[in-house]
């Protein structure tokens, strides 16, 4: 248990650093950097025109279905690591019961390939 | 050991107060943004009990995929968050009710112990100790075997999901042109010389 642990102290040292790095540059430039604040500067923009409308735009609702499918896909993966690393104990029961498990995506991966689902337009 | 509970202290004061400002944030990106930070210190502590596996899976699965699919909705609704906000009321019976349930059944979880402070020392299957077995190995050896009919209903669910997303979300913009490759590689030549005599046409 320790020495699991043990392996992700890099990871905890990493995360450190870069907490450091980021606080330190966002404090310095928050107690060093010159301020001197005009409504003119602080306005959106310098020159040119206001804004027209909000920049928050609806997106359209196929960036949905890409995301889903990947997620369906990212676990299907997902499953596949544990049986990866047990394949030799497992025997043929554990290969098929895997076997099947693909065939069913499969099923589904055929069925949104020929629904062109994974084409834009 | 000091340190093990160091950071056990610290994922779950993490993830408690990031949950927190999930359900209080006004801006519901900001709510997805504490939604991850969450789930990292989930996994977090999945490391302490030395669950990596899981550990891995809910940074891949929920950070990498479910969060920036919750992004995706957010930004796709177009909420209007001051109209958002004013609903509050209306939903609070209903939102107060399923916290009631919740709270229930950890009650009758927790309250399981006291009654019988055996069960939980005969499991089924025991996690083999992490000297033997890493735990993605201990996963693997029970999941495609023993419970197998868990492990294909788990393939029917995504199967049902993805025609289930096809179905509701796929539309077709008519008359767009797609190339189709059969097609263009079946095709014979058509193209011919003719001779065509000065003013007159074919």
């Amino acid at each position: 248990m320790e020495d699991l642990l043990r392996d992700y102290l890099p990871i905890v040292v990493f995360i450190g650093i870069g907490a450091v790095i980021a606080i330190a540059l966002m404090a310095s430039s928050f107690l060093i950097a010159y301020r001197n604040p005009d409504p003119e500067k602080l306005s959106a923009y310098e020159c040119g025109f206001n804004a027209f409308d909000d920049a928050r735009m609806k997106f359209d609702v196929r960036f949905y279905l890409v995301a889903i499918l990947f997620i369906i896909f990212d676990l299907e993966v997902a499953f596949l690591f544990p049986w990866a690393i047990t394949f030799g104990d497992l025997g043929w029961y554990g290969f098929w019961s895997m076997m099947l498990f693909l065939g069913v995506l499969t099923v589904g991966f055929i069925y949104e390939w020929k629904k062109g689902a994974l084409e834009w337009d | 050991m000091i340190l093990h509970t160091l950071f056990f202290y610290l994922f779950s004061v993490v993830t408690i107060a990031s949950a927190l400002m999930v359900i209080s944030s006004r801006n519901p990106v900001h709510s997805v943004l504490f939604l991850i930070l969450a789930f990292f210190n989930a996994a977090g502590l999945f490391l302490l009990l030395g669950a990596e596996f899981l550990a891995m899976i809910l940074v891949v699965v929920y950070v990498g995929a479910v969060a920036v699919l919750f992004l995706f909705v957010v930004m796709m609704l177009d909420v209007d968050f001051v109209e958002l906000r004013q609903g509050f009321l209306q939903y609070l019976p209903v939102g107060g009710l399923i916290g009631v349930v919740l709270l229930a059944e950890l009650l009758i979880v927790l309250g399981g112990w006291a009654f019988a402070p055996t069960v939980g020392s005969a499991p089924v299957a025991p996690i083999p100790a992490i000297s033997e077995m890493t735990n993605t190995a201990a996963i693997g050896q029970l999941l495609y075997t023993r419970y197998i009919f868990f492990f294909q209903a788990a393939g029917f669910v995504l199967l049902v999901a993805m025609i289930g997303a096809i179905v509701l979300t796929l539309r077709h913009k008519p008359g767009v042109k797609r190339q189709n490759i059969a097609a263009q590689v079946a095709r014979r030549a058509t193209v011919e010389i003719r001779h065509v005599e000065p003013g007159q046409g074919l």
